[in-house]
C-alpha cells in the first residue's frame, strides 16, 4: 500500500480495496513505528482520521477528486488553522495558526488527508535539517546522515513512506537538495506559480512552495492542486495553470539538453558526476541531444544569495518580537529587554547569524556595496538563464556536490554548509522552475539529477522527468527497512 | 522677532486617505472601534500573511499629485522601513523611499495679500502604525492595532516657508485641498491630518541652511504656529548665547507650550530601507492618468477666481465660500434655486448662516438650514414679499424648525405690505402725530428722516416695503 502512486491509491479507494480511514490509519502506524527518523514535528492523528472519514463520504457520494482521501503531510512552514505551526523554531513552539495557508486550503478543498506537520530547518534556514529546534531528521537511507534541508522532514517522510507525498518550500534549494539526498522527486516551481500566502516567509523574493513525491507522475498531480493565482499574494502570477499530467507521456525526441560546464567542474564528487553521466546517457537514448553550455555568472550565485536572502529575512523575522504571539522571555524588565531576550532566546544560532548578516548588508553605508550589487548580480544571473534557455530546452546538472553527509559533519562550518547549495541557488535567483529526480546511487546513497526549465515550463519538466522514470527504477527504490 | 535672522521651514504632512479599507488588507478604516476589532491577520503581522495593495489608495495619491501639478511616477516602489516598536506589528513599516508615487509639485499660498509658491518635494504612500496606550494598564502598555495599516499620504514640502504664518497658511491650504479632493476627511482631532515641521534659522543673507530641528506631533493649526515660533526663538537664543543648534527630533508639548528633545541624530534609527519583495512596483500609465484627470474636481484656486468673475464677489467672500467644496456647492445651489443676486446670497451665507453655524459648532454639511430652505427665503426677499429685516426673523425660524420660508411667512403674517393706500394712511398719521420732528426735518435736519421711517415700520410691524416707505415719506415731508 505504501509503495503505490497517488493514481493507484485513488483507484484502490474507489474500488473499495481500502478506505481512506484504513489507509490513513496505516500511515499513522508507520509514522509511530518510524518516529526515530524525527520526520514529523506534529502528528495530527485525530484531524487526519476525521478528514479521512469525510473523504470516505465524498468517495461514496461520487464527488471525490484525485487527492480525496490521500494521506499527505505539510512542511511545518505552512500555517494550518487550529494546528501548531512552528517553522522548526522555539519562537513558534506555542503558535497555533488561526488561519490556513492558501496551499493548505487547496489540499483541504481537494479532500486530501493531512497526517501532520513535517520537520524542517529553523525558519527554512539550513541544508541539513540540523538547525531545527525539534532536532535533526535522519536520512532513511543511512540514519547517520542528514536528509538535507530545509525540507528535510518532508524528504525523509516521503522516502520512508510516512506520507504518500508532502509539501516542501525552496528558497535556495530546500526542495531539491533534500529530495536528492533522500532519493525522491522534488519540484521547485517558477517563482509566483504557487501562492506564498500562509507560508512563513524566509526570503520573500525567493521562497516558493512545491511538491515532494516519489515520482514525477505524483508531482504533476500535487502541483495541479498547489498552483494558481492567489489574490492574497501580490507576487503570485495570474497565468493559466496547464494540465500537468496531460503531457507526461510526450516523447523526448529532439529535446535539447544543455550542460553548463560550470556545474561539472571542481567540487563535484566524481562518483556523483559519473552517476549523472549515466543518467544523461539515458536521455540520449530517449532521443535528446546534449550540448555543453557556459553560464559564467553561476559562480556569483552564492555570494549574491547570502546578501539578498539574509537581507529579506532580517525584515521578515522582525515580527517575532515577543509582543503579539510566539515566544516571550520570562519577566522582561523593559521593552528593550523584552525584544532582546525574546529574540535572543527564541531564535537559534543559524537564524540569528542570517538576521545579523542581513541587517549588516542593509545598513547605511553598506547598502550599495552589498544589497544593490547583489541585485545587479541577480539580474545578470537571470539573463544568463534566459539566454541559455533560448538555446536549449532544459539545463541539466547535479543537485548537490556529494551524497548525504554525516549528521554533525558540517553544522560547525557554515560556509561549507552553504556550499552544499551551490548548484541550486542560482535557480531561485533567476526564478525559473527546476526539479530533482533520483538518478542512481553513489557510495550507496541516492544521487539527484537536476532539470532546469524556462519560466512556467513545469509541464515540460514533469514530462522530461516522467520519461526518465519510465525507463529507470531509481525512483521506486525504497531504503532498507522501509 | 530679531530681524538679523531668517527662518526656514519645511513641513511633512501625513494625510490619512479616506479609503474604506486599509492600504494592504481588507479591514475597515473606521475610527473609534473597540481596540483590536478592526485588525485582521494581515494587520496583526501574523506569520505567513502578505500585503495586497488597495487600488483606491493609489487612485487618491494620483488625484493629489495632479492637483498640485506634480510629476506622477510611472513606476513607484514600496519599501520596508525597519524599526522595532510594539505598535508596529511587522517590525517594519511599508512606505516608499527612493521611488515615491508623486514627485515634484507645488501649492500657492496667500499671506498678507501676497501669493507665494511653496514647492512640494514628493508625496508617498505608506501604512500607519497602531497605537500604544499607557493609561489604565497599571504600568504596562496596551496596544491597539485598529489604526495599523491605515493608508497615509506623506506630503513633504520644500524648505520654502520663512515664517510660522506661512507654514500655517500652507498647512491650511493643503488641508483645504485634500478635503476638496475628497481624499482625506481632514479631521485633526482624530489624527487624520498631522504635521511635523523642520525648522532652522540662518543669518539674513546667508545661503546655506542652518541646522534644523524636526518638531513632531503638532496636530492643530494653532499649535503649528506656536510650536514653530517657540522653536525659532529657542534656536535664535541658543545661537546668540554662543551655542549651536543640534540636529534632533523635538516633541511639542501643547500644555507647556514648548518643544523638548526626543532624540538626537546620533540616536536616530538606521531604517535600512529596501524594496518590499512582497509587493510589485506600482505602474501608472497615461490611460490611468487621463481617467483620473477627467474625474478631478475644480480646485479651490480656480473656483475662487470663477466665483469672483461669474458672481461678482469680493475677494474675501470668494475666499470664504471656496474654503470647502461643500460650502461652495451650497452657495452655488442657493444662487441657482433662489434666482437671487449672487452677492445677496453670499452675504446671507457668509453672514447669518456661518455665524449661526460657528456658534453651534457645525459645518455646512450639518447645517439645519438646507440650501432649499435658504433659497426659499432669499427668493421671497428678492421678490419683495418680505424685507431683508423680516428675512432675519424668518431665518431664525428656519434655523429653529423645519418649516419652509413660505410657511413661516404665511403662518406669521409677515408678508410685506406694498399697498400704497395702507402705507399712505400710516404716514399721514405719523406726520400728524409728530409736528416737532416734521419742523426739524423741514428746517434741514435730514437725520430726522430715519425717525419717520422707523416709526412707520414700527407701526406696520416691519412689513412695509422699505423702498415704498422712503419714496412716499420724502414726498409727504417736502
Amino acid at each position: 500500500m505504501y509503495n503505490k502512486t497517488i493514481t493507484e491509491l485513488a483507484q484502490g479507494l474507489r474500488s473499495g480495496e481500502f478506505s481512506s480511514v484504513e489507509l490513513t490509519a496505516a500511515f499513522l502506524d508507520r509514522i509511530k513505528q518510524h518516529s526515530g527518523l524525527n520526520a514529523y514535528i506534529s502528528v495530527t492523528e485525530d484531524l487526519a482520521l476525521q478528514q479521512a472519514k469525510a473523504a470516505d463520504a465524498r468517495l461514496a457520494n461520487g464527488d471525490a477528486e484525485l487527492l480525496t482521501g490521500i494521506p499527505i503531510a505539510q512542511k511545518d512552514i505552512f500555517c494550518t488553522e487550529g494546528v501548531k505551526t512552528t517553522c522548526g523554531s522555539l519562537m513558534l513552539d506555542n503558535f497555533i495558526a488561526p488561519y490556513n495557508a492558501t496551499v493548505v486550503e487547496k489540499f483541504n478543498h481537494a479532500g486530501a488527508v493531512m497526517l501532520g506537520k513535517l520537520n524542517m530547518d529553523e525558519f527554512a534556514m539550513g541544508s541539513s535539517n540540523e538547525t531545527s529546534y525539534y532536532g535533526a531528521v535522519k536520512n532513511p537511507w543511512n540514519t547517520n546522515t542528514v536528509p538535507g534541508g530545509s525540507s528535510g522532514g518532508t524528504a525523509a517522510a516521503v522516502a520512508a513512506r510516512l506520507a504518500v507525498c508532502a509539501t516542501g518550500t525552496d528558497t535556495g534549494g530546500s526542495i531539491r537538495q533534500p529530495a536528492a539526498l533522500c532519493g525522491i522527486t522534488g519540484l521547485k516551481p517558477t517563482y509566483g506559480r504557487v501562492s506564498r500566502y500562509g507560508m512563513i516567509a524566509y526570503a520573500s523574493s525567493l521562497d516558493q512552495g512545491g511538491p515532494m513525491t516519489r515520482s514525477a507522475e505524483d508531482a504533476a498531480i500535487m502541483l495541479q492542486t498547489m498552483a494558481g493565482f492567489d489574490d492574497k499574494d501580490s507576487t503570485s502570477v495570474d497565468t493559466p495553470v496547464p494540465d500537468y499530467s496531460a503531457g507526461l507521456n510526450n516523447r523526448l525526441d529532439g529535446l535539447k539538453i544543455g550542460l553548463p560546464k560550470e556545474f561539472f567542474g571542481e567540487g563535484l564528487n566524481s562518483e556523483v558526476a559519473a552517476t549523472l553521466e549515466t543518467a544523461i546517457d539515458e536521455y540520449r537514448k530517449l532521443g535528446a541531444t546534449v550540448t555543453e553550455i557556459s553560464m559564467p555568472t553561476l559562480k556569483l550565485a552564492i555570494p549574491a544569495y547570502y546578501v539578498i536572502a539574509p537581507a529579506e529575512c532580517s525584515a521578515n523575522l522582525s515580527r517575532f518580537d515577543g509582543v503579539r504571539f510566539g515566544y516571550r522571555c520570562e519577566n522582561p524588565a523593559d521593552l528593550s529587554d523584552l525584544y532582546t531576550r525574546s529574540r535572543g532566546e527564541g531564535f537559534g544560532k543559524e537564524v540569528k547569524r542570517r538576521i545579523l548578516m542581513g541587517t549588516y548588508a542593509l545598513s547605511a553605508g553598506y547598502y550599495d556595496a552589498y544589497y544593490i550589487k547583489a541585485q545587479k548580480i541577480r539580474r545578470l544571473i537571470s539573463e544568463d538563464f534566459k539566454k541559455a534557455l533560448s538555446e536549449v530546452d532544459v539545463i541539466m546538472g547535479p543537485v548537490t556536490p556529494s551524497t548525504a553527509f554525516g549528521i554533525g559533519e558540517k553544522i560547525g562550518n557554515p560556509i561549507e554548509m552553504y556550499l552544499s547549495d551551490i548548484y541550486t541557488i542560482a535557480i531561485n535567483l533567476a526564478g525559473v522552475p527546476a526539479m530533482s529526480i533520483p538518478a542512481g546511487f553513489a557510495q550507496g546513497l541516492p544521487v539527484g539529477l537536476q532539470i532546469i526549465g524556462n519560466y512556467f515550463a513545469e509541464d515540460r519538466l514533469l514530462n522530461i522527468a516522467h520519461q526518465y522514470q519510465q525507463v529507470t527504477d531509481w525512483h521506486q527504490q525504497a531504503p532498507a527497512g522501509f | 522677532m530679531n530681524s538679523q535672522w531668517e527662518t526656514v521651514i519645511g513641513l511633512e504632512i501625513h494625510a490619512q486617505l479616506a479609503t474604506q479599507s486599509k492600504i494592504f488588507s481588507g479591514a475597515s478604516t473606521a475610527y473609534g472601534a473597540e481596540p483590536n476589532t478592526q485588525a485582521c491577520a494581515v494587520d496583526l503581522g501574523l506569520p505567513g500573511v502578505l500585503p495586497v495593495l488597495n487600488e483606491e489608495a493609489v487612485h487618491m495619491a494620483v488625484i493629489f499629485g495632479m492637483a498640485i501639478e506634480a510629476h506622477i511616477a510611472p513606476y513607484s516602489v514600496f519599501a520596508r522601513k525597519n524599526y522595532f516598536y510594539p505598535d508596529l506589528p511587522k517590525g517594519y513599516q511599508i512606505s516608499q523611499m527612493e521611488l515615491p508615487i508623486v514627485g515634484v509639485g507645488h501649492l500657492d499660498i496667500d499671506v498678507d495679500g501676497v501669493t507665494k509658491r511653496i514647492g512640494i518635494t514628493r508625496a508617498h504612500l505608506e501604512e500607519d502604525a497602531g497605537k500604544s496606550l499607557h493609561a489604565n494598564f497599571h504600568g504596562l502598555t496596551g496596544i491597539d492595532l485598529n489604526r495599523a495599516g491605515t493608508p497615509l499620504l506623506e506630503i513633504v514640502s520644500e524648505p520654502d516657508m520663512r515664517s510660522a504664518k506661512e507654514a500655517v497658511a500652507y498647512m491650511r491650504k493643503l488641508h483645504e485641498l485634500v478635503r476638496y479632493l475628497g481624499i482625506c476627511d481632514g479631521n485633526m482631532q482624530e489624527g487624520s491630518f498631522r504635521c511635523d515641521a523642520n525648522v532652522s534659522v540662518r543669518p539674513k543673507g546667508q545661503k546655506e541652511f542652518g541646522i534644523r530641528a524636526e518638531i513632531k506631533n503638532i496636530n492643530s493649526f494653532k499649535f503649528v504656529e506656536k510650536a514653530i515660533n517657540h522653536e525659532i526663538e529657542r534656536q535664535i537664543e541658543l545661537i546668540e548665547s554662543g551655542g549651536t543648534v543640534v540636529q534632533e527630533t523635538r516633541l511639542y508639548d501643547a500644555d507647556k507650550d514648548e518643544t523638548r528633545s526626543m532624540r538626537s541624530k546620533e540616536e536616530a534609527n538606521d531604517y535600512r530601507y529596501f524594496p518590499d519583495p512582497d509587493l510589485l512596483p506600482v505602474l501608472i500609465d497615461e490611460v490611468f492618468k487621463a481617467q483620473i484627470k477627467a474625474q478631478l474636481p475644480e480646485l479651490p484656486q480656480a473656483k475662487k477666481q470663477r466665483f469672483k468673475a461669474d458672481y461678482n464677489l469680493d475677494d474675501e467672500s470668494a475666499t470664504i465660500l471656496t474654503s470647502s467644496r461643500q460650502l461652495a456647492d451650497y452657495f452655488e445651489t442657493v444662487v441657482k434655486e433662489s434666482g437671487s443676486e449672487a452677492r445677496i446670497c453670499a452675504n446671507w451665507i457668509t453672514g447669518d448662516l456661518l455665524a449661526a453655524l460657528n456658534k453651534a459648532d457645525l459645518d455646512i454639511s450639518g447645517s439645519p438650514v438646507s440650501h432649499e430652505r435658504l433659497a426659499g427665503l432669499l427668493k421671497r426677499i428678492s421678490d419683495d414679499t418680505i424685507s431683508g429685516k423680516i428675512g432675519k426673523q424668518v431665518f431664525e425660524e428656519l434655523w429653529q424648525g423645519t418649516a419652509t420660508a413660505d410657511e413661516i411667512i404665511e403662518a406669521k403674517g409677515l408678508k410685506q405690505i406694498t399697498d400704497t393706500g395702507a402705507i399712505e394712511a400710516i404716514i399721514d398719521k405719523i406726520i400728524a402725530d409728530n409736528p416737532g420732528q416734521v419742523e426739524q426735518y423741514r428746517s434741514g435736519k435730514d437725520k430726522v428722516f430715519g425717525f419717520f421711517v422707523g416709526q412707520v415700520m414700527k407701526e406696520m410691524q416691519g412689513k412695509a416695503n422699505p423702498g415704498e416707505v422712503n419714496k412716499m415719506l420724502k414726498d409727504k415731508l417736502k
